[in-house]
């Protein structure tokens, strides 16, 4: 099933990934999960938050260019090949992976975010896989 | 070496004479010819007769880009379309771009004109010319051109994009001169200089036009390529390059007044200044068939020095330009408003008006950089669709102003916005000082 992800834009310039966090801590927003994926002038840091709503708003009101998408949030067993089984099952079904990254949440397994060109087809194929994802409802226990 | 003495070194009241029966007639000519300039007239009630000479010009109308753009493309051409054999183009404010038009007869006066600055930079025909502007719309390229064979010289169309090329037929060839921007040279010297070869080329003179530059610029292409660089100037409304151009004693830029009638003006007044003023420049084509402009505003500001030169000449001198009037840039010889980029930018779905052109000159080229704030409509998760926006703006502001810029996305509220006004030139070259 799908999680909520926070995005925000951020120049590559000194502190201003300590801006974005700082205003998250402020608002007492827990931040469950980060990733950052950049260029040479620039990053989008995409987050997996306590409150995805409440985080993105507040983002925003700071000014920053914020926005939420649903991203995939799927358990891998932690078994040799289980990670690249999973992928094959996406690829197989002809179906592109934008991005994909670990969740640094603590389940049993190894939860990763994925991001496809389809993502209810995604979602159909990993249930017909016996692939175990994690909801929004999952998310509140962390 | 002077190419046309009787008419360079002409006694001042024989030029006003020669400018005052020129005026008339060409005075006349756009009247009965030219329905937009008629109008123009009758609205300030003046009449061909009531321009007897020189003295008349400020009883003239100006003519302005607005003007232009209103008369596009041919609205101010004062012959049949028959008679009119080429047309020359540069960037317009907003909409529609500069145009000129000539006659045959215009495009050999033009040679002229241009042929007469190459000698004052001691070109003959026994020279061979690199032609390093580009050849098409510009009226650099095709300009220089045809000024070079008028003057016999030898010619290589080289145009722009291959230095590599440029230096390696400058060698071969021997080219002893060369017509570029003075920037582009400056980068021709940088690769001169890499490759070791400066002692196997024969290069002694430069003419460089198409952006202003600095007495530290020909320094340093004057020491490090051992040559004498001159500036020339022009526009295309009035002709292209070859308007005007330095002799070897750098005292301003001699204008050739038989057939460019200058004067300068308060910009805000719009009165005309006494001799050495400063203010804009004004010029009125004396001989030009194709599309004469009278009293055109140019938009540049300086001063004019009338004093007989050392070189012998009697025309004019166009002192260093202090600005513009307006916010036109001129990039690698390319002019550039930013409404123009603010336009080509609003084409794009959910782009804000928040920009800024940031222009360098690094390594003796220019650079553009053009910022763009990532509103929150057009940010996206994925890296992919950004770099997919970077292009489209690049793109974008290629086919709108001809320039590849380096696209750079910054957050929003990044850019200084003044009084709901933001700034959007960030010049750091300093060109007029």
């Amino acid at each position: 099933m799908y999680i909520k992800q926070v995005s925000v834009f951020l120049e590559n310039e000194n502190g201003r990934l300590d801006d974005a966090l700082r205003i998250l801590s402020e608002g007492n927003i827990n931040i469950l999960s980060v990733c950052i994926a950049d260029t040479a002038d620039y990053g989008v840091l995409r987050l997996i938050l306590g409150e995805s709503e409440r985080g993105c708003k507040i983002l925003k009101d700071a000014g920053m260019a914020a926005r939420m998408d649903d991203v995939i949030a799927v358990v891998v067993e932690n078994e040799v090949g289980s990670f690249g089984k999973v992928v094959k099952m996406i690829q197989d079904e002809g179906i592109g992976i934008r991005y994909i990254y670990g969740l640094s949440i603590p389940t049993d397994g190894a939860p990763i975010a994925l991001k496809t060109d389809d993502q209810e087809k995604t979602v159909k194929v990993l249930e017909r896989g016996n692939v175990k994802t994690l909801s929004p409802e999952d998310m509140q226990a962390f | 070496m002077i190419w046309n003495e009787a008419k360079e070194c002409m006694p001042r009241d024989e030029i006003r004479a020669l400018q005052s029966s020129r005026l008339v007639k060409v005075v006349n000519r756009v009247y009965h010819n030219v329905p937009y300039y008629r109008k123009k007239m009758q609205e300030v009630g003046l009449e061909p007769g009531d321009i007897r000479g020189v003295e008349d010009l400020s009883k003239l109308p100006f003519t302005t880009y607005e003007d232009l753009n209103a008369a596009y493309p041919f609205g101010l051409a004062a012959v049949p379309p028959s008679e009119l054999v080429r047309v020359h183009a540069s960037s317009g404010t907003t909409g529609k771009p500069k145009i000129g038009v000539y006659t045959r007869r215009d495009i050999d006066i033009w040679a002229e004109c241009v042929a007469r600055c190459l000698t004052m930079a001691g070109i003959t025909r026994d020279d061979i010319i690199q032609v390093g502007y580009g050849y098409g719309l510009f009226t650099g390229g095709l300009g220089a051109h045809y000024g070079a064979e008028y003057l016999g010289a030898l010619v290589i169309p080289m145009s722009t994009g291959n230095t590599q090329k440029l230096i390696d037929m400058m060698i071969d060839c021997k080219v002893t001169a060369i017509a570029c921007t003075p920037s582009y040279l400056l980068h021709v010297a940088e690769d001169i200089e890499k490759m070791g070869v400066l002692d196997k080329i024969h290069l002694k003179a430069a003419i460089c036009g198409a952006e202003p530059w600095t007495d530290e610029m020909r320094d340093q292409m004057e020491k490090r390529l051992r040559i004498k660089a001159y500036d020339i100037y022009g526009l295309t409304e009035i002709f292209g390059p070859g308007v005007a151009n330095d002799c070897e004693y750098h005292r301003g830029l001699h204008i050739w007044e038989d057939h460019f009638l200058p004067e300068i003006i308060d910009p805000s007044t719009l009165e005309q200044q006494p001799e050495g003023g400063d203010g804009e420049l004004v010029i009125t084509n004396l001989t030009k068939e194709g599309m004469p402009l009278i009293r055109y505003r140019t938009k540049d500001l300086t001063s004019l020095e009338y004093d007989k030169c050392e070189c012998g000449r009697t025309m004019a001198r166009i002192q260093r330009f202090r600005g513009r009037t307006d916010d036109m840039l001129i990039i690698r010889g390319v002019n550039v408003f930013p409404s123009q980029v603010e336009a080509a930018l609003l084409t794009i779905n959910g782009m804000t008006p928040h920009y800024m052109l940031v222009v360098d000159r690094v390594d003796n080229a220019d650079t553009l950089e053009v910022q763009v704030e990532v509103a929150d409509n057009i940010f996206t998760d994925e890296i992919s669709s950004l770099e997919k926006l970077s292009k489209e703006v690049h793109d974008k502001l290629r086919q709108a102003i001809g320039l590849n810029a380096k696209v750079r996305l910054v957050e929003p509220g990044g850019l200084e916005h003044f009084d709901g006004k933001s700034k959007h030139v960030t010049d750091k070259r300093n060109l007029y000082k």
